[in-house]
C-alpha cells in the first residue's frame, strides 16, 4: 500500500537532512584559507593527472547493453516470484523455459567473445 | 496514522513529487553540462517512480527504478562518457536550427492542446486500483496463465535484442577506431 512507503520517504528526508546538516555545520566551523593545491581534485592523495572528463572505453557500452537485457528479465522474475508458490512446478517449468532461452543468448554472447575484456 | 490525515497529506505529496519530476525535467533541458542533464533525468525518473507508488502501482514503480534508472539512465550516462568531446564539459546542447525546433515544439504543443481539449475533464468512472492494493499478483498470474505464450516470446525478443546489440556494437568497433584512453 501507499502508506507502507512512508518509511521510504522518511528515510530520504532524514538522509537529505543529515547531509545538509553535515555540510552546513562544516561550512560554518571550518577555517577558509583556500590555496591552489587544496582546490585541486582529490585523487587518493596522488597528484591529479589530466582532466576527469575522459572518454571511456567503448567496451563499457557493450556490457551496458547486455545488462539492459537481463535487467528486463529481472522484471519478469519479479512478477513470477509473486505467484510462484501458487503455480508450483508448472510455474517453475515456465520460468525455466524463459530463462533457458535467455541463457542461450548469453552463451552465444560468451562464445562470440562479447563478455571478454580486450 | 489516521485516515483523514493521510487524505490531507496525499495531495501535498503529489504536488511535491510533481514539482521534483517536472523541475528536474526542466533542468535536463536547461543545464549546460550534458552529464548533469543525465543526472537530473535520473531524478526525474525517480519522481515518476514515486508517483507510481502514490497510485498503488508498486510493480510499475519497480519497473521504473530497475529499467529506467537502473538500465536506461546508465546507458545514457555511458553514451555520454563515450563521446569524443567529453573532455570539454560544455558540450554544445543547443541546436543551430532553433527556428525549426521552435516550430516543431509549437506544433507539438498545438496538437497536445487540441487533443486535451477533446477530453472531458470529468469522467463517470472513479479511478480504481486492484482490490487489496497489490496489483503485482494478478499481473503475474495473468502472465503465467493466460499470456503464457507472449511471456515466453518475450524471452526470444530479449535474446534478439541482445544479439542485435552485440552485432551492432562489434561492427562499430571494427570499422571506426575510437580513441581508447582507458
Amino acid at each position: 500500500m501507499f502508506s507502507d512507503y512512508a518509511v521510504v520517504g522518511i528515510t530520504i528526508i532524514v538522509s537529505l537532512g543529515f547531509v545538509a546538516v553535515a555540510i552546513v555545520s562544516a561550512w560554518l566551523v571550518r577555517p577558509k584559507r583556500p590555496s591552489k593545491l587544496k582546490q585541486s581534485t582529490y585523487e587518493c592523495g596522488e597528484k591529479p593527472v589530466g582532466s576527469g572528463w575522459v572518454q571511456y572505453n567503448v567496451r563499457f557500452y557493450l556490457f551496458a547493453l547486455a545488462f539492459v537485457v537481463f535487467d528486463v528479465e529481472i522484471i519478469f522474475l519479479f512478477a513470477w516470484a509473486v505467484v510462484f508458490k501458487d503455480l508450483g512446478i508448472f510455474g517453475l517449468i515456465e520460468m525455466a523455459v524463459f530463462i533457458f532461452i535467455l541463457l542461450f543468448g548469453l552463451i552465444w554472447a560468451w562464445r562470440k567473445g562479447a563478455l571478454k575484456w580486450v | 496514522m489516521s485516515y483523514s490525515l493521510s487524505e490531507l497529506v496525499r495531495p501535498l505529496i503529489f504536488y511535491l513529487l510533481s514539482f521534483i519530476t517536472l523541475g528536474s525535467a526542466i533542468m535536463v533541458v536547461v543545464k549546460r553540462n550534458i552529464f548533469h542533464s543525465a543526472l537530473f533525468l535520473i531524478l526525474s525518473f525517480f519522481g515518476v517512480a514515486a508517483l507510481f507508488i502514490t497510485l498503488d502501482a508498486e510493480f510499475l514503480a519497480a519497473v521504473q527504478v530497475l529499467v529506467y534508472i537502473g538500465a536506461i539512465a546508465i546507458l545514457i550516462l555511458f553514451a555520454i562518457m563515450l563521446t569524443r568531446r567529453i573532455s570539454d564539459p560544455l558540450v554544445r546542447q543547443t541546436t543551430r536550427s532553433y527556428i525549426l525546433g521552435a516550430f516543431v515544439g509549437a506544433l507539438l504543443l498545438f496538437f497536445l492542446i487540441f487533443a486535451l481539449l477533446q477530453l472531458s475533464p470529468t469522467t463517470p468512472y472513479a479511478p480504481q486500483t486492484v482490490q487489496g492494493g497489490d496489483a503485482t499478483y494478478p499481473l503475474g498470474e495473468l502472465l503465467m496463465t493466460n499470456y503464457l505464450i507472449p511471456f515466453e516470446v518475450i524471452s526470444v525478443l530479449l535474446v534478439a535484442a541482445l544479439i542485435g546489440a552485440i552485432i551492432l556494437a562489434r561492427r562499430e568497433k571494427r570499422t571506426g577506431k575510437r580513441g581508447e584512453k582507458r
